[in-house]
């Protein structure tokens, strides 16, 4: 009953959508005010119909009613909980309801929050949301319906990859999507301003909170997503230039230029024109993102069907969205007003240099990922873009962007003086030289590559921190008057400091798990002793254990360092025992500086079993510069300026 | 010139500085770090010249050979008309199976036989890579066996 409710909900969501997309659009081209005024209240009703069938297909999975055959493809009675709710978006049909329930959810948030934006502007925004929400729910409707019933219902279900029962994989769509359909409220802002054909900063300011939010969304998603590949697939790789990886860092990328760009909007009225672009790029790459993995033409654990009807669906999709919205952008973007100047060496000035750069790098990322598609398609053989080419063009464009980002944010607006922001950088520079050393000195200096990134590291870290000092005049200033200057600076500007100097941490951990990572792969018998990098570990002996679906050898091995026990580590070698699948689950040490990372394989006829043992220095500084980009970005989020509309509306609703 | 013209051109410049750079690092890129697939039957074709390249097929059924006293293993992959030996030191994943679809990364040592760097095999049981789907209907030619193999594997 509640599969069919749901189904049925996301009919009435469809219906609903058609009309928030089309009449508020008249109204506000009309200047009728009632016609706008339906915006609000039919966003809100589609997220009532929308999360309706969400809800509906939820609950299928949690009473597991295997007469839906989505939940017999992806779920188990047997799996935890946890998983049956993950199962619910583990699979394409499940996913695209997940995307679809989040951008209403958007769309209301819009709605409900947006009480001070102009009638108009709100209005065409709802309207842009509405329409994106009627492609994906006619493709849902039309090729991926998740709540098709069976005529024969099985006795069980055919369980969920186990690769994907994971807390890390549980929670990594949601927080992707949240980003991805976040950026979708800047492109509906961006088309919305098109329409009106103005840009001003209080435009700037309205958007901003969106993209920040959607940002640091896929930030968190992108690390958990990493996070997840580092300790399941068995050897500690964190980043493989994966297409699909790639399909969520190209708007990750464009998010960051767009974030940037649009502070220059906002402080000083200039790069509209490039800010809205960049707009529609970013969700048009968000999109590109969901259907190269949904579509199945690009092979990976992700790509859940290969199915013709889908991929056309697709492509009509993609080219109306983005080829509608760049049209509009070519025919109105000339009529926007041009802002205020600026010098090259200036605070904007650094921010083009910053968005050039990420964008060149969007653009490499996107051709190293679409060309095998493209030789394919010519029949010129099948190929496949690595690493090396990644590393080979995306690395030495960020050297650059880091070296910036530290100089930038000392710059002034409009004219500034780059001699006298190195000078203030004298002491960054000083520790960054310092720490390239004492890594030199720690692990000598086999690659050149790694001292580079390990400077880059600390100078984004030092630099960050140095800005700081600098505004809270640190040393400079009586303490008491710092800490009070440290207490009026905005929220914003900590934000900035925690992501800056959060980058700096991840390059290092990106720099020590490439660069300085021990490996020893032996085959061990219990009883034996295995060191690396001073760590001695003891092979105490295997079980068995049973898990909720699973059965899994489990190795005891205790750790010590020059005699001093540290605890133990027990990795498994799972086998999920209804769809036959082995997992290797690694047993993880984190310290401050490092991971020790144990892994067990199979045993061979003799009892010696395949051990892989790995030191990662740094490591664990990546997840933690991850979480303080994230941090950042919440913080900046929270800041007086985007809150502006909350003391007015306090004091209506004072008596 | 005036001013504004002046600091439009500046813009204009770095952004043609980005580009060109970008476009000048994938070109080089693209000379020497492109991987190509190979199935064993385009391995009799064309030459690989020494490069890293993709192997991919399936991994022939009794062919699994593991090292006694080290982690190497031997194998085969093929694809029902050729099959190429493959040499790999480390552990496999865990969707390595006998009978299923594989792809190797590595090079041709001088004796013939592959050594792989790396041993593919991110696809979960319902599903093959393209590639090597690709590669095994090619192998069979336009006859239906190679299709037959492929639907059989896919269902097992």
């Amino acid at each position: 009953m509640f599969t069919e409710l749901g189904h049925y909900a996301l009919i009435l969501a469809l219906a609903v959508a058609l009309v928030q997309a089309t009449l508020p659009l008249i109204g506000a081209a009309r200047g009728d005010g009632r016609w706008m005024a339906l915006a609000a209240p039919a966003a809100i009703a589609q997220l009532g119909l929308i999360g309706l069938a969400f809800a509906a297909l939820v609950h299928a999975y949690v009473v597991s009613d295997f007469s839906v055959l989505n939940v017999v493809q992806n779920s188990h009675s047997t799996k935890p909980l946890l998983y049956k709710i993950s199962g619910v978006w583990g699979n394409h049909e499940g996913s695209m309801l997940l995307w679809v329930t989040i951008l209403a959810l958007f769309g209301a948030a819009v709605a409900v929050f947006g009480q001070l934006l102009p009638l108009a502007l709100k209005a065409r925004v709802l309207a842009v949301q509405a329409m994106i929400g009627v492609g994906f729910l006619l493709f849902i409707l039309a090729t991926s319906d998740p709540f098709q019933r069976l005529d024969m219902v099985p006795f069980d279900g055919n369980d969920l990859n186990p690769m994907l029962q994971d807390p890390g994989l549980a929670f990594h769509p949601p927080f992707l999507y949240l980003g991805y359909v976040g950026f979708s409220m800047a492109f509906s802002f961006a088309i919305a301003a098109l329409i009106e054909g103005r840009v001003d900063p209080a435009w700037a300011r309205w958007v901003r909170p969106w993209t920040l939010a959607a940002w640091a969304a896929l930030t968190a998603g992108i690390a958990l997503g990493s996070w997840w590949a580092y300790y399941t697939l068995g050897w500690g790789g964190w980043w493989f230039w994966d297409p699909v990886e790639n399909a969520s860092l190209m708007p990750w990328l464009a998010g960051t230029a767009l974030l940037h760009s649009s502070i220059v909007v906002e402080k000083r009225d200039a790069l509209k024109s490039w800010t809205i672009l960049l707009a529609i790029l970013t969700f048009s790459l968000s999109l590109v993102g969901t259907f190269l993995v949904r579509s199945g033409i690009l092979s990976s654990v992700h790509a859940f069907a290969v199915d013709p009807a889908r991929g056309v669906f697709i492509l009509w999709l993609l080219s109306v969205a983005i080829g509608g919205s760049l049209l509009l952008y070519a025919l109105r973007a000339p009529h926007l007003k041009a802002g205020g100047l600026f010098a090259p060496i200036s605070r904007e000035g650094a921010l083009v240099v910053n968005n050039m750069l990420l964008a060149s790098a969007t653009a490499t990322v996107l051709i190293g990922t679409l060309y095998p598609l493209f030789l394919d398609v010519l029949n010129a053989g099948k190929v496949s873009v690595g690493p090396p080419f990644f590393n080979a063009t995306f690395v030495p464009l960020m050297i650059p962007l880091v070296v910036a980002m530290v100089v930038g944010p000392l710059l002034p607006w409009k004219r500034g003086d780059l001699p006298g922001a190195l000078a203030r950088l004298g002491v960054a520079a000083g520790l960054t030289a310092v720490t390239m050393i004492a890594a030199y000195w720690l692990e000598g200096g086999q690659s050149a590559l790694a001292l580079v990134g390990i400077g880059l590291a600390a100078w984004a870290f030092i630099g960050a921190l140095a800005e700081w000092a600098e505004r809270v005049g640190l040393f400079r200033l009586p303490a008491a008057q710092s800490l009070a200057r440290a207490r009026a600076l905005p929220r914003a500007a900590w934000g900035m400091t925690a992501a800056h100097a959060g980058l700096g941490l991840a390059i290092a951990g990106m720099v020590g798990s490439s660069a300085w990572t021990g490996e020893r792969i032996l085959l061990a018998r219990p009883g034996d002793t295995v060191s690396l990098a001073g760590y001695e570990l003891k092979f105490e002996s295997v079980t068995l254990v049973d898990g909720p679906n699973y059965t899994a050898k489990r190795g005891h091995f205790t750790v010590s360092r020059g005699g001093a026990a540290l605890g133990v580590l027990e990795p498994e070698q799972r086998h999920y025992t209804v769809t036959g699948m082995d997992l290797t689950h690694a047993a993880i040490r984190t310290s401050a500086i490092n991971d020790l990372y144990l892994a067990l394989g199979d045993a061979d006829p003799s009892g010696a079993w395949t051990v892989r043992l790995y030191h990662h220095p740094l490591v664990p500084w990546l997840w933690l510069g991850g979480l303080m980009m994230v941090g950042g970005g919440l913080l900046s989020l929270t800041d007086r300026r985007l809150r502006i509309g909350a003391p007015r509306l306090r004091q209506h609703a004072a008596p | 010139m005036t001013l504004k013209k002046k600091r439009r051109l500046y813009i204009l410049l770095t952004a043609m500085l980005g580009l060109g750079g970008a476009t000048a690092l994938v070109l080089t890129a693209f000379q020497d770090n492109l991987v190509f697939f190979y199935s064993p039957s385009d391995l009799k074709e064309r030459p690989t010249g020494g490069r890293t390249f993709r192997l991919g097929g399936m991994v022939e059924k009794g062919s699994v050979v593991r090292g006694q006293g080290t982690p190497v293993v031997r194998f085969s992959v093929t694809d029902f008309k050729n099959t190429q030996a493959v040499v790999y030191t480390g552990l496999l994943p865990d969707l390595f199976r006998e009978g299923q679809g594989v792809v190797a990364e590595g090079k041709l040592r001088p004796d013939g036989l592959f050594e792989a760097r790396e041993v593919l095999a991110k696809h979960d049981e319902k599903y093959m890579p393209p590639t090597v789907t690709d590669a095994l209907k090619r192998a069979s030619g336009s006859a239906s066996e190679g299709e037959h193999a492929v639907t059989t594997l896919k269902r097992n």
